[in-house]
């Protein structure tokens, strides 16, 4: 699959970011190189290979359901690059 | 032409955990902006989430309890979006392997039993809440509630109507309060539907192209906002329109739906695997244990009212539609009582007073009224005055005994005092008498209602009727 300057800005757009056309064009050169470095995989014979949901071969990490008094509210805030009485803010949504 | 509508229904649950899904923070409702929050619900980089075990607990038996198949093995998932709801950019959610799958539930329609099938119920994380100041620069986000545990019950196709998929929801509502996993209140968001509805020409087998509506908190706006769809599908399909995949949000207040046709619609959730979340495993041995700990369903306890109490299936239907008042019966009924005559209370006076109220359960207990039901039966009080006493005992759940000593409501079981009473209304009310002795019958009732009137309402009427007729008779 040759990753196009389209694709680039799909992703983009679903992420919300913006490239100029020369960026777009030179990410698309280096995704495409990327996915092409991966699909070597595709030529292994993986018929008896069970697909792996997970990198480490343990399960069920549980914890009890039990309260701990939540953080700070002023230091949850601390690196939010904005705030209104004690909420985060963001630019302004629109519906 | 007719058409047919095609619905099926997305219902998310918040569970009734004391802590969020991957963190130890509470889930209590409502809150200071952002106190119920840490560097993992709110999405700082590098913290860890870890899985509340009784999030997957309520799982299992929401799944078992809608005759769903358990997974042995189910996984997370990220479900990546942009929204500032959503601190990560991803929603934790289930994707290929949910927890539970391929069930159903029963639902009564026009007295007919119909199956509605259970797609799936998966787990995932709730979102924040967003807080547009009207006229200001931006969005304010308050995130206590991201991270409050869900799970999201995915049903199939199978709801033919507005009024079954409220049925549904009532059902599913019953079930998941019966099974303890969630106190379902909607007003305060912890049961919400999307409702994925279509219409086709009647007889059509392929489906027609569906719209979404999502978080309708109500079973009135589900139903209004279902039947509102409905028609606004088949009017557009009749101007020879076509209709458009898309989500449309349900504004209740204007009772009408709006179209979100926005760049939030261009949805690629790209889900891959929760890297910091292992995989869950149950074994059938749990399944099995979860199974029998499972309480009574509605089902069951309309089947053992029916035949074990005898009650008509109406009875039992409307009795354990709540599980509060079914299990407030069932208390009533230890001390002795006639189970008929305690649900016909319950149906009759004591629903009444609660939905005046509104109140989900009476202030008494199930043994004060099998009290008043005994006082009824061994004659202290007349039939009549139960519901006062009933009344009284709703303002101030008092030994019923003593509210009838107190507003002196004792049967009249003096006859020397009711003999005086009947022959004074005789007395005064000839006309009446003389059109008894003439045949007509009626008359009759008449002057029990007097005397009742007279002795108020404490005498029981039975014995007045009896007596006013030998009186009259023994006058000719």
């Amino acid at each position: 699959m040759k990753v196009t300057k389209e694709t680039v800005n799909y992703v983009a757009n679903l992420s919300r970011l913006t490239f100029t056309d020369e960026e777009a064009e030179k990410m698309a050169g280096q995704m495409d190189h990327i996915l092409r470095y991966m699909e070597q995989l595709n030529k292994l014979d993986t018929t008896d290979v069970t697909p792996m949901e997970h990198v480490k071969p343990i399960s069920n990490v549980f914890r009890d359901d039990l309260v701990v008094p939540s953080y700070d509210r002023s230091e949850l805030l601390k690196n939010a690059p904005n705030q209104e009485n004690g909420a985060f803010k963001v630019p302004k949504i629109v519906e | 032409m007719k058409y047919e509508v095609v619905m099926g229904l997305e219902i998310h649950i918040e569970l009734a955990t004391n802590t969020k899904i991957f963190c130890t923070c509470t889930t209590a409702f409502g809150g200071e902006v952002n106190t119920h929050c840490c560097p993992i619900c709110t999405g700082m980089p590098g913290t860890l989430p870890v899985m509340n075990r009784k999030v997957v607990d309520f799982a299992i038996k929401a799944g078992l309890a809608t005759n769903c198949t358990i997974a042995n093995f189910s996984k997370m998932d990220r479900k990546n979006y942009f929204y500032p709801d959503l601190p990560k950019a991803y929603q934790v959610s289930q994707f290929d392997l949910p927890i539970c799958e391929k069930g159903y539930i029963d639902i009564e329609v026009n007295g007919q039993t119909k199956r509605i099938g259970i797609t799936r119920i998966h787990m995932e994380e709730d979102a924040g809440k967003l807080i547009h100041d009207e006229g200001g620069t931006g969005s304010l986000i308050d995130y206590n509630r991201c991270g409050v545990p869900l799970i999201e019950i995915v049903s199939e196709p199978d709801l033919r109507s507005a009024e079954e998929a409220k049925i549904y929801v009532e059902k599913i509502r019953s079930i998941m309060q019966y099974i303890g996993i969630s106190d379902c209140k909607m007003q305060e968001g912890s049961l919400r539907a999307d409702v994925n509805l279509s219409v086709r020409p009647m007889g059509q087998v392929a489906f027609g192209t569906r719209t979404e509506m999502k978080n309708l908190n109500s079973f009135k706006s589900i139903l209004r906002a279902a039947l509102h769809e409905e028609k606004r599908q088949i009017k557009e399909i009749e101007n020879g329109n076509i209709i458009v995949q898309e989500t449309r949000r349900w504004d209740d207040d204007l009772g009408k739906s709006f179209s979100m046709r926005s760049k939030e619609e261009a949805h690629d959730y790209r889900y891959f695997p929760a890297p910091d979340l292992v995989p869950i495993k149950v074994s059938d041995e749990e399944i099995i244990s979860f199974k029998n700990s499972l309480p009574e369903l509605p089902q069951a306890r309309i089947n053992r009212y029916i035949n074990d109490y005898k009650l008509p299936e109406y009875d039992a239907k409307i009795l354990t539609n709540s599980k509060d008042i079914a299990d407030f019966f069932e208390e009533a009924i230890k001390y002795d009582v006639p189970p008929k005559k305690v649900s016909n209370y319950i149906m009759g006076n004591v629903r009444k007073l609660m939905n005046i109220n509104n109140d989900e359960v009476p202030p008494f207990t199930g043994e004060q009224l099998a009290m008043v039901i005994k006082l009824v039966s061994k004659g202290t009080i007349s039939s009549n005055m139960a519901s006062k006493v009933i009344g009284f005992m709703y303002e101030d759940p008092k030994n019923p005994l003593l509210i009838v000593k107190e507003k002196n409501l004792g049967a009249m079981n003096d006859e020397g005092a009711l003999i005086k009473i009947i022959d004074e209304v005789i007395s005064q009310n000839q006309q009446s008498v003389d059109d008894y002795q003439q045949g007509k019958k009626k008359a009759i009732g008449f002057l029990v209602g007097q005397v009742m009137k007279q002795t108020k309402g404490k005498a029981n009427p039975q014995t007045v009727n009896k007596m006013l007729v030998e009186k009259i008779n023994n006058l000719k």
